[in-house]
């Protein structure tokens, strides 16, 4: 059984006071997220990332398809008893405390009386609020609320998380922490299903792709089939000014920074570069084969198709 | 009722007590009800009238303040504030957030009542020095005005479930005036010929009828509530309030939050 199956989900609105003109927020979506995975939701902004995660929540109603979490409908009160959502910058009851908040969302979960606070302290302690106690939510930084936010996302041991742009807001440290919880979220055999449009978070996370652009799909991917293609090119590091024009002269592309070079050439070119290195006694850092990046991969989805270009 | 339910009914109340606007419009009433022992002291001979009048009147419009003041924010503040996005990713249906909102406003009502009456009792003690059995009338009348509240809570939560926060204080303040003079309107229907009588009439019965939940004169001056009524106005003010709950419920049910 999938996680997710989504079968050409749509939504959209109508928008104007008198002469109403529909507005397409996503086109028929067609996509499946496998157990276990973690599943990388890509697009820039206003792409659609968050319409998707509203409708397969239940938040707004589809125009059209259908989406089946579990093997469950979307409004299957026992599906959404298996699930956790973030939302994107989560707002939350900020006259309650940080356990409070976390005891009523067990209670409306269904998480037993009995086990409800060793759980709730559990979760703060897992997401590095041990000791927030009786300060209520209205004083928490904006780190701290989204720390809250997967807190709660993941009290009731939900097998399948949503998580709508989990780093947003963050400082560099709170991101690599809210990476690494969701390294362990995947270690205990979770299915993440989450939106971002940082990159390098998605190749560090996720298992596959998708890359969503003007409320349309246009690509799914595993990211090691993606990141794993060369371009018959190699990247080369040393130290040295004195060997730049030599390997220049072979057309190379050259970055100099201080002392050090970078060049980005052809792969036949490797051994002539490495001769006029060694002539030029220039200290070699590495030669690297340049693979394709995420990044490549995402600008490439998102340029206009045929069809915008005609347009 | 669903534990759910009741979760978010006591959530609801969490957040009432914890606000302060609420003890501010309780302690506005408590100092009317301390006036009137003033007012009633320069009313010669009318002292436990004025005193009546002006304590059950104080009760009964801040007590109309808060529900308007809060019912009003009871889905749109969380529709706005997106906090009702993670409890409704959880198995909680969208009647039961809609019946849990509305038990939990009222059952903070209905303390709040409590407390704005004990300060009433204690003022019509100091002045009167004891009560007597017409007294028992009293609490007929607050019992009326509880129920007045749970009427104008389920309209604000109505108005709530579809447009702005203004917009739902305009329309419930407007239906609480309305309904304040509803046996004027009806009598003013009888009045008329034609289809204008029709759409007086419609209009007279489905606006809710404050007026009969209004003894407070008649207890001041010491007049029995008869049975019949304290039975009707109950059934009325229950179905009301059931009847605007559902509508609510129908709104939101089908309400897309963007």
């Amino acid at each position: 059984m999938s996680a997710i199956e989504i079968s050409g989900l749509s939504k959209s609105y109508r928008i104007g006071f008198w002469r109403k003109r529909p507005v397409v927020a996503l086109k028929p979506l067609h996509l499946v997220v496998e157990e276990g995975e973690v599943f990388g939701y890509l697009g820039p902004n206003g792409a659609g990332k968050t319409t998707t995660l509203k409708l397969l929540m239940g938040l707004i109603f589809p125009s059209g398809g259908s989406a089946r979490i579990l093997g469950m409908e979307i409004d299957d009160p026992r599906m959404k008893a298996m699930i956790g959502f973030l939302p994107e910058q989560p707002y939350f009851y900020d006259y309650l405390t940080a356990p409070e908040l976390l005891e009523y969302y067990a209670q409306l979960s269904g998480v037993p009386a009995h086990e409800r606070r060793r759980r709730v302290q559990t979760m703060l302690e897992r997401v590095g609020l041990p000791d927030v106690g009786r300060l209520q939510l209205r004083k928490f930084s904006k780190g701290m609320l989204q720390r809250v936010g997967i807190a709660q996302a993941i009290l009731h041991d939900p097998k399948v998380v949503f998580l709508d742009e989990p780093m947003s807001g963050l400082d560099p440290m709170g991101r690599r922490e809210v990476r690494d919880l969701m390294l362990g979220l995947k270690q205990e055999g979770k299915t993440i299903f989450f939106s971002t449009h940082i990159l390098s978070d998605a190749e560090a996370l996720c298992d596959r792709v998708a890359v969503l652009h003007k409320g349309e799909l246009r690509g799914v991917g595993a990211v090691a089939d993606l990141t794993a293609a060369t371009h018959a090119r190699v990247e080369v590091l040393w130290h040295g000014l004195e060997a730049l024009p030599a390997v220049a002269a072979l057309g190379a592309e050259c970055h100099p920074t201080g002392e050090s070079v970078r060049a980005v050439l052809a792969e036949e070119q490797v051994d002539a570069v490495l001769d006029a290195l060694r002539r030029h006694t220039a200290r070699l850092v590495s030669v690297t084969p340049v693979r394709t990046t995420l990044e490549d991969y995402f600008v490439e989805k998102l340029a206009p198709t045929p069809a915008e270009m005609a347009r | 009722m669903s534990a759910r339910i009741a979760h978010i009914a006591f959530n609801t109340f969490r957040e009432a007590v914890r606000d302060r606007v609420l003890y501010n419009l309780i302690l506005f009433a408590l100092l009317l009800v301390g006036a009137s022992l003033l007012v009633g002291q320069i009313s010669i001979g009318i002292e436990r009238i004025v005193i009546i009048n002006l304590g059950l009147t104080a009760i009964s419009l801040f007590g109309v303040a808060i529900a308007i003041f809060i019912g009003i924010g009871l889905v749109s503040k969380e529709i706005e504030k997106k906090t009702l996005y993670t409890i409704l990713s959880r198995p909680v249906r969208r009647w039961e957030f809609i019946v849990g909102k509305f038990g939990g406003l009222a059952w903070t009502l209905i303390v709040n009542t409590l407390l704005m009456a004990i300060g009433f009792f204690a003022a019509l003690l100091y002045s009167a020095g004891g009560f007597s059995g017409s007294d028992l009338w009293l609490l007929v009348a607050i019992y009326f005005i509880v129920l007045q509240f749970i009427v104008v809570t389920a309209l604000a939560l109505l108005f709530s479930a579809f447009s702005s926060p203004t917009l739902s204080a305009v329309f419930t303040l407007a239906l609480f005036v309305i309904g304040t003079f509803a046996e004027d309107l009806r009598a003013f229907a009888a009045m008329t010929q034609g289809a204008t009588r029709w759409l007086a009439t419609g209009v007279a019965y489905l606006v809710p009828n404050f007026a009969a939940l209004n003894v407070i004169s008649s207890v001041a001056h010491g007049q029995s509530v008869a049975g019949a009524l304290v039975f009707y106005n109950t059934v009325y003010s229950l179905f009301y309030a059931a009847a605007a709950v559902s509508g609510a419920v129908l709104i939101f049910d089908r309400r897309n939050l963007k």
